[in-house]
């Protein structure tokens, strides 16, 4: 008995694992009637994997079996791999058992489709019902979206997660297309749009009606895999961008693409190496679109189609744009100090409460914690030199690049570096 | 004034810490070196007072912060002196002469050493709340009770008390902070704070594991230790190594109460 259980949780944890969303964070969900867990607002992730990743939720797939051929899945018809599926009352007990001894923060259920998008759908609602009605679990719980399943199920599954989501796949249609013939952008951009209207037809209700039922209160998001086709950082970052404000998406996820298929000769040799360092970058200027205040055109656009992968965005829209620096750290407006190489939001706004006292001098920063190495050529404080010979964009790159020491290893670049 | 270094010694406890700051006002000595009454070393050339902690005087200072002070200021002075480092004390102590001092809110004074200190000291004391709450491993023992024992670098029980109160509602737990020697035992009611023979609890605590109860566990207890350590092995993803990133995240000294990653 628990060898089978043993090893269906082995292979269905490793089907799941190339899902990159991990959060716990977003929902407000409450302890009711002395039942069991609450959500924190923050997320926890209770423990770290050795490639780096957090695990916070107990992250597995109620099926692997699924009638899709996805070339970029481990899980695809046509690959020969070990099948499993769990019962409900499996999943409820793993969550509930790991939940009780502080392991996770809750349960992302994911699934290949199995017989119907219905069929699967209603499999894993069942398991959401159980954890919540029976079980008084009020944990989170995140619920994939199975593409194609009908509305009433999607909608009723909202009233159980906490988070939903349903993955975009590739960034461009042309790449779905290729690898991906059974689905399309539409299909999952019309589920995004259920689940987003509903969310906005509860809040204009809410307003009226006193009692009205929580519904994914962690809000949805969806996920990419770079890497696979020929996209550029442009159509992924505008997709995500689009996403962000047309279906009001919490996290886009990019996913660097993990060679598993040998016969697909348009995908990535197995054994060739993920692009680890454009996916850290792609979440750069997420970070960039979502916390600092720039537009994704500032970041990609026709004439830079792709991110620089020797030094990150922010950076490198500064040495694009030198007409913006230096900035006047005593006086300039907190959304520019936002904008400096090497000033996080954290030290922005310290800077910017800590000058109602006082002058801002070098030191200061280095205490707060600013990369004082990068942010040096783009700020004046009270004691810079007044006058300073104006350094050209080129000179600062190579300066840094040559100065720091990047916390990615070069090796895990694909790509040869040309030193402009 | 001559150039001697005037030092308080206080019992390292806050109501003792709001003591010295009393009698920082009541003699006007705020140039003052704090020391730790038991067995910290005297200073050759210091004049050294020893400041007994006194409940009603802190109490003043305290309702005087109160007043002074905006709740997240209090919030940051509590954290920071659970540190229980007596660089934190220091810079504590200052702050609070600051702040009289001031008519003012001195809170957002970043330029000001103490106030800069208080919230880094306050940072740091938060992120290891928040890796309690992320660490803390329960074993089933056979009569039900939900069993921890932690090692954390600060002491941060009784900042981690609200979210597991309000999370485990339905199930006994005893959360051990084996340094401290103190515990928060929930009974199904409330929360108790109980001492225990740590060593007792556990016999390879000398060895530094923390993970081998002498009481005896629920029959799924190796079971579910055992599918956590599978599921924990399984969601790696070996093409994307990078066990650097994975000690920075999981400091190795956290190891010993982490069932997954017992070797």
């Amino acid at each position: 008995m628990s060898d089978r259980i043993r090893e269906k949780l082995q292979i269905l944890a490793d089907a799941a694992k190339y899902d990159v969303s991990c959060s716990s964070s977003g929902s407000d969900r409450k302890n009711k009637d002395k039942g069991l867990g609450d959500a924190s607002r923050a997320g926890i992730c209770h423990s770290y994997t050795e490639d780096g990743r957090c695990v916070s939720l107990l992250k597995i797939l109620f099926s692997n079996v699924c009638i899709f051929d996805c070339a970029y899945c481990v899980s695809r018809r046509s690959n020969d791999v070990k099948r499993a599926a769990f019962t409900v009352q499996e999943v409820v007990d793993l969550t509930i058992n790991f939940y009780r001894r502080n392991y996770i923060e809750g349960l992302f259920l994911s699934s290949g489709i199995f017989k119907s998008a219905d069929y699967t759908m209603e499999r894993m609602l069942q398991v959401a019902k159980k954890l919540r009605l029976e079980e008084n679990f009020n944990g989170y719980i995140h619920l994939k979206t199975i593409p194609g399943a009908s509305p009433e199920l999607i909608h009723e599954a909202g009233l159980y997660a906490d988070r939903m989501s349903i993955n975009l796949e590739m960034p461009t249609e042309v790449g779905l297309k290729a690898f991906a013939p059974e689905k399309s952008h539409q299909e999952v951009q019309k589920d995004l749009g259920l689940v987003r209207d509903r969310l906005i037809q509860l809040k204009d209700e809410r307003q009226i009606i006193k009692h009205v039922p929580k519904y994914v209160p962690a809000g949805q998001t969806t996920q990419m895999v770079v890497g696979a086709h020929q996209e550029t950082d442009q159509d992924v970052l505008f997709m995500a961008d689009r996403h962000y404000k047309e279906f009001k998406l919490k996290r886009v996820y990019f996913s660097g693409y993990i060679p598993i298929n040998t016969e697909n000769n348009y995908l990535p040799a197995v054994g060739s190496a993920p692009p680890l360092l454009r996916e850290n970058r792609l979440y750069q200027s997420d970070w960039l679109m979502r916390f600092y205040g720039f537009q994704v055109n500032e970041i990609v656009n026709e004439r830079f189609p792709h991110l620089d992968l020797d030094v990150d965005p922010k950076l490198s829209w500064a040495l694009r744009h030198p007409e913006q620096f230096p900035v006047d750290l005593n006086r300039a407006d907190y959304h520019m100090i936002l904008r400096v190489p090497g000033i996080g939001v954290k030290s922005a706004k310290k800077i910017v409460q800590a000058r109602r006292f006082g002058k801002i001098h070098v030191d200061l920063l280095k205490q707060l914690g600013v990369a004082y190495s990068r942010a040096q050529y783009f700020i004046r404080c009270e004691d810079s030199p007044r006058f300073q010979k104006e350094l050209s964009s080129s000179f600062i790159r190579q300066q840094i690049l040559t100065q720091g020491s990047s916390k990615y290893i070069k090796p895990l670049s694909p790509q040869l570096s040309l030193g402009f | 004034m001559s150039n001697e270094q005037l030092s308080y010694y206080f019992d390292g406890s806050m109501a003792g810490l709001l003591s010295c700051v009393f009698r920082a006002f009541q003699f006007k000595e705020f140039q003052v070196q704090l020391g730790l009454l038991d067995g910290a070393q005297h200073g050759l050339f210091s004049e050294v007072i020893e400041v007994p902690s006194h409940e009603q005087y802190a109490q003043r200072v305290w309702s005087a912060l109160q007043k002074k002070l905006s709740p997240a200021a209090l919030k940051q002075i509590y954290f920071a002196s659970l540190s229980e480092s007596l660089e934190a004390y220091q810079h504590l102590f200052n702050y609070c002469i600051y702040v009289f001092q001031q008519p003012h809110s001195i809170e957002k004074d970043y330029l000001h050493p103490s106030v800069l200190a208080i919230s880094q000291w306050t940072k740091k004391v938060g992120r290891e709340k928040h890796r309690m709450e992320a660490f803390v491993r329960f074993k089933k023992t056979t009569d039900g009770l939900f069993l921890s024992l932690v090692r954390p670098d600060f002491n941060v029980l009784p900042l981690i008390q609200p979210h597991f109160k309000r999370r485990y509602q339905d199930q006994r737990w005893l959360i051990y902070d084996e340094q401290r020697n103190y515990g928060l035992y929930y009974d199904l009611q409330q929360i108790h704070e109980v001492c225990m023979d740590a060593y007792e609890m556990d016999c390879n605590l000398q060895k530094g594991g923390s993970q081998s109860f002498q009481l005896e566990l629920d029959e799924q207890e190796v079971l579910y230790d055992q599918l956590w350590k599978d599921y924990f092995q399984s969601i790696n993803i070996k093409e994307r190594q990078n066990i650097k990133l994975h000690v920075q995240y999981l400091p190795k000294r956290y190891w010993r109460y982490l069932n997954e990653k017992l070797i």
